[in-house]
């Protein structure tokens, strides 16, 4: 079938339209985190050989769980053109009610119910309040969930700080190994197979995508467009909800300032591992990517005995450089397209 | 060409439609016959793209009635146009420049299984639909040399024909074109009228709006002139009374 379509440039046809250097360099580009999470390991490994030791990289995949889990729901918000700056403190309320759920009852269906109802409700009302209150962009009012949430978290914990204690079932997920991975891990990857059929497989995904590439052609072509800004919402509450499971179980405890800063975390991570931030541009792989550059960076700088102050700026500085290939993929882009249109118009 | 139908397949009867103190329409009735080309032709803000817009469900007239196949239909929003088999493309477009053209075209209506679930949560039938694309996009020759990349790639020409072959896909009874040449060159122009000349021997009926009076005469079988949201004249245009038409248009005296 495709060959038949492909006869207008003749044998030259590549996946990249364009040609020639253009493509070289969008090939390059949409590859370029994953490269740099190679050579960066390599790197590392090389300067500093305790890098390398399963303990240590365990170690990574264990502290990278949670960003990664709550960066997925995050990609799919940011490709829907939008922002969700409550997952942090969101993460803290849902591991306080966690916790409160298993002081009264002991159980670990309903501490584990309870953690993702509380994440995927704020994450509801996050997405409910953006679209029916006809906000500009959920900025505003996940802003408002951040300190709704945070303050939440802290008023109803007892004492206000830390629950100890969680479900053994629960606690298994930061203590317990399969295969020499931390469960914490195999949750990740869990959560991302599922997301996987949804963004690839159901029509829901499509929707997603669709509504961050053109919202007003989604209206025009019949698409439920609020209803798929609310689930996207929802999607990503209950991934801090998921997250949470997994940060209470790793410290057997349950906290109200989890979570601290998590928000630019993951929005770091999505925009790190290459997703666009203008939206409708983005996949899991760019956050799980990001989540581990994040990761490897840190413990890198660790490692090499660089003061935490540091950690935070090289995070910072690789954020404007992701921002800025994003731009000059544009760029490319539009030049692909004019070489596109003399050569075929 | 045209067989006589009994109805038109699409009749605006005394259509009117205000925006707070203006009348974007002011009693418009219009009939669209299958096979033939009808040119809406009017200065802007004549009310050329709200009559559009009603017919195609994103806004509702204030007054009258549109008929398809002689029945009245509600036009209550752009999924219920669009069941009704009336597909617009709209002067931008409306293409998802992050998909590619297969998926464009069944952007809110994927072909997806099984029926018992809600449709969010279906399967989509990614082989199915790429075959249905593939086929349209060859029986209406249109030429896309990368027919898997998103629609970002593609020249203003391509995409142009990707909205009208996405709209013949699914147009059972008209296709509304909303300026379809104005932002192209010559030569995509020109294979954007082919496809238009394709619809109409496909025996769809077509509406057009243009301001481009060769295209009007070389197209339309109809032209209806609008001005200042009333209908002002009808005619058969031909290379003899084109003259006549941009009077019509301007509110000359001819």
């Amino acid at each position: 079938m495709a060959s038949s379509l492909d006869r207008a440039t003749g044998g030259t046809a590549q996946a990249h339209p364009g040609g020639g250097s253009v493509a070289l360099w969008l090939r390059l580009l949409s590859a370029g985190p994953l490269l740099i999470l190679i050579l960066l390991v390599f790197g590392v490994a090389l300067v500093t050989p305790a890098f390398l030791k399963p303990i240590n990289l365990g170690n990574i995949l264990a502290q990278t769980s949670v960003i990664a889990i709550v960066a997925m729901g995050q990609q799919l918000v940011i490709l829907t053109r939008g922002i969700d700056l409550s997952v942090g403190s969101n993460l803290a309320l849902s591991s306080v009610i966690g916790g409160l759920v298993f002081q009264a009852t002991g159980g670990t269906v309903p501490v584990v119910l309870a953690m993702l109802a509380t994440g995927a409700i704020v994450g509801a009302v996050n997405g409910l309040v953006f679209v029916y209150g006809r906000l500009p962009h959920p900025f505003i009012i996940t802003l408002a969930t951040l300190s709704i949430c945070r303050g939440l978290a802290l008023a109803l914990a007892p004492g206000h700080t830390t629950i100890r204690g969680m479900p053994d079932a629960v606690a298994a997920l930061g203590s317990q190994t399969v295969l020499g991975l931390p469960l914490g891990v195999l949750v990740v990857a869990l959560v991302a197979g599922l997301l996987l059929v949804l963004t690839r497989g159901m029509v829901i995904g499509r929707w997603i995508t669709a509504v961050g590439g053109a919202p007003q052609a989604a209206v025009s072509m019949g698409i439920p467009v609020k209803g798929v800004l609310v689930t996207v919402y929802v999607i990503s509450g209950l991934c801090a909800g998921i997250g949470a499971v997994v940060l209470a179980g790793r410290t057997d405890a349950a906290s109200p300032v989890y979570g601290q800063l998590l928000e630019l975390d993951t929005i770091a991570a999505v925009i790190i591992g290459g997703a666009s931030f203008l939206g409708g541009r983005g996949h899991l792989g760019h956050a799980l990517i990001g989540a581990v550059l994040i990761g490897v960076i840190r413990n890198a700088l660790n490692l090499l005995n660089v003061e935490v102050f540091y950690q935070m700026v090289a995070i910072g500085v690789i954020i404007v450089l992701a921002v800025e290939a994003d731009v000059l993929r544009a760029h490319l882009e539009a030049r692909a397209r004019v070489q596109q249109s003399r050569g075929t118009a | 060409m045209t067989a006589p139908a009994p109805h038109p397949v699409l009749s605006v009867r005394h259509a009117h439609k205000r925006f707070g103190a203006i009348r974007a329409l002011d009693d418009v009735s219009l009939d669209a016959w299958p096979g033939e080309v009808l040119a809406l032709l009017g200065d802007n803000g004549a009310g050329k793209s709200t009559l559009v817009k009603c017919i195609s469900g994103i806004h509702m007239l204030d007054e009258g009635e549109i008929l398809l196949h002689g029945e009245r239909v509600a036009m209550t929003s752009a999924a219920a146009a669009r069941a009704a088999g009336i597909e617009t493309v709209y002067q931008d477009l409306a293409l998802f420049d992050n998909l590619t053209p297969a998926q464009n075209f069944f952007a809110g209506r994927e072909i997806a299984f099984p029926a018992w679930l809600p449709r969010p949560l279906r399967f989509l039938d990614k082989a199915a639909m790429r075959r249905d694309a593939a086929e349209v996009i060859d029986r209406l020759k249109v030429r896309l040399p990368h027919a898997d990349a998103p629609v970002a790639m593609m020249s203003g020409g391509q995409r142009q024909a990707i909205a009208v072959a996405r709209a013949t896909v699914f147009a059972r009874n008209i296709v509304l074109l909303d300026e379809p040449t104005a932002a192209l060159g010559l030569r995509e122009a020109r294979k954007v009228l082919d496809l238009i000349l394709r619809l109409r021997t496909e025996g769809h009926a077509v509406i057009l709006i243009t301001h481009n009076m060769e295209h009007v005469t070389e197209l339309a079988d109809r032209a209806v002139v609008l001005r200042q949201g009333r209908k002002v004249g009808e005619l058969k245009p031909d290379a003899s009374n084109r003259q006549d038409l941009v009077s019509m248009i301007v509110g000359a005296e001819a």
